[in-house]
């Protein structure tokens, strides 16, 4: 069925090709944990990682962002092959991460937490604007960063990669542990960044609130993408899902 | 105000100098120690050669290119640091993955080979450096004689490890160096050159170490042990003040110093071991140091 290959392809209005992924893996150690992932995701688009715990979503982000040290495939980032390139180099081309654990530091204050990534590229938020999207975090300009609460942390830890001029936001996990109320707010956040022309790619397990933010989600399975649904064939495709991540 | 407690008091005054001056030196080592292993996570036991090269390119600073102490302050720091990135790039880098031990092993395996080719040159008796004209008088303070230079030594040594705590609390720098030490692969993911940045800082902290060996020069005689016999002091002070604490390396440095003086005039024959009592007993209430995170 032809309509089945291009449920694949990116959708062609959402603007040009950011990153493609092709034929990636990935390996801890001696473990083979990524089989050969295939992504594809669009300027201005927000798409989302599924899957159970130990697919490989979060090594999927760590592998595009270079920390995995062992990795193999393509990754192409705006044209360009990064699947060699050191970590930071990969952040000067214009990608972060806001990882699982948040990475908040201790020894920074809120502010110094803010302000540590470096801009690589003009164009993103400035202070105000980042005030005016989280105001809890200038109320707690000078508290040490790991003494904010959990939701103000994921805060902080989504706000510190705004500032930098990064198009391609990578946010691992950034509603896991948190009361609706702050899930709904990270829900508000991804909207309005994507609004302003920012490219996310989202790993999740709470697929409820995935389909509130995203384009398109792909399905992770043993290291694999086993299937890409697009957001409004979402209700469709619903026992697919399911059986997928067996909820 | 002759007698303090049944004791001369230009002797207790005199030992108190002594204990602060030994205090100064042992901050500036153990902050770098601090800083290096911070970052690094390498017990630097070739801190104390470092220190002696210090005072050595002061001394052929002065005698082979008539270079005098206000610029060996300045160049023999940048040399022995330069040094110090050459020894991170070629030999230390290769360690940061594997166990502290390989670390320790290897710089102990340096300053034997750095102090060994001194020796060698230079003998043992030790070269003399002289006071800079400057510095080289005394100010009567009543109670005392204060050389100049003594006094320098403290003052200096008390801006430069103010002047390092600033850089590593306050600046955008030291946020960064504070950042990595927590979790350098994040900070590498943000952009920043973590690796560029560690071979820097042990440059930086070898830096210091040299910065100390030129004030000590015109102290202490300029020989090849110098070093090995301030070290052994200078990694309790900072197991005493904990590991990786920048603060704590500062004040126990300073503090051990005085207690040491005082102890020469109260009882003498404790005073070569009142640093390791000390340390003994902070290990057994505190064993991650009076300023350390446990």
């Amino acid at each position: 069925m032809p309509d089945a290959v291009l449920d694949r392809a990116a959708p062609a209005e959402a603007g040009g090709n950011m990153l493609a992924v092709r034929g990636l893996q990935a390996w801890y150690g001696e473990s083979h944990v990524l089989h050969g992932i295939d992504i594809d995701v669009n300027q201005g688009e927000v798409v989302t990682l599924l899957g159970r715990n130990g697919a490989g979503k979060t090594t999927t982000l760590r592998s595009i962002m270079g920390l995995v040290p062992k990795r193999a495939g393509s990754i192409r980032f705006e044209g360009k092959e990064t699947i060699n390139l050191r970590s930071d180099l990969v952040a000067r081309a214009g990608i972060a991460l806001c990882p699982e654990e948040r990475g908040i530091f201790a020894s920074l204050d809120v502010t110094e937490n803010l302000m540590l990534p470096p801009v690589v590229r003009p164009g993103g938020l400035d202070l105000p604007t980042i005030y005016q999207l989280f105001p809890n975090l200038k109320e707690r300009a000078n508290s040490p960063g790991t003494k904010l609460s959990g939701g103000e942390q994921q805060m902080l830890a989504i706000a510190r990669i705004l500032r930098t001029g990064a198009r391609l936001l990578m946010l691992d996990e950034p509603t896991e542990g948190l009361a609706p109320v702050i899930v709904q707010q990270i829900g508000r956040t991804i909207r309005e960044i994507k609004a302003r022309g920012f490219t996310v790619l989202l790993v999740e397990q709470n697929f409820r609130f995935a389909q509130t933010v995203a384009d398109r989600h792909y399905v992770v399975e043993h290291g694999k993408v086993v299937d890409m649904v697009p957001n409004d064939q979402l209700a469709s495709s619903m026992d697919r899902l399911h059986e997928y991540l067996g909820v | 105000m002759d007698d303090i407690f049944g004791i001369p008091a230009p002797l207790l005054f005199g030992q108190l100098l002594l204990g602060l001056i030994n205090g100064a030196f042992y901050a500036m080592l153990s902050l770098g120690l601090a800083v290096i292993f911070g970052l690094l996570n390498i017990i630097n036991f070739t801190h104390g050669a470092q220190f002696m090269m210090g005072a050595f390119v002061a001394w052929m600073l002065l005698n082979w290119l008539g270079i005098g102490y206000w610029w060996a302050l300045l160049l023999s720091p940048l040399i022995v640091g330069a040094i110090g990135v050459v020894l991170e790039r070629l030999l230390i880098s290769h360690l940061y993955k594997l166990d502290h031990l390989y670390g320790l092993l290897l710089t102990f395996g340096l300053a034997l080979i750095i102090e060994g080719l001194f020796r060698n040159y230079f003998g043992s008796s030790g070269l003399a450096y002289r006071i800079p004209e400057a510095l080289s008088d005394s100010w009567d303070l009543g109670f005392m004689f204060l050389p100049v230079y003594r006094g320098w030594v403290v003052v200096a040594a008390a801006v430069m490890c103010l002047g390092t705590w600033l850089v590593i609390e306050k600046t955008r720098l030291g946020a960064y160096l504070r950042a990595a030490t927590e979790n350098a692969a994040l900070v590498q993911a943000f952009g920043v050159n973590v690796p560029r940045m560690v071979t820097l800082t042990y440059g930086a902290g070898v830096a210091l170490a040299a910065f100390a060996g030129v004030l000590a020069a015109p102290i202490y005689s300029v020989n090849p042990q110098m070093g090995s016999n301030l070290i052994i002091v200078v990694f309790a002070v900072v197991v005493i003040g904990g590991m990786g604490s920048i603060m704590g390396a500062v004040l126990t440095g300073f503090l051990l110093g005085v207690i040491e003086g005082l102890t020469k005039v109260f009882w003498p024959e404790a005073s070569a071991t009142v640093v390791f009592v000390i340390m003994v007993i902070v290990l057994l209430v505190r064993p991650a140091g009076l300023f350390g995170r446990a």
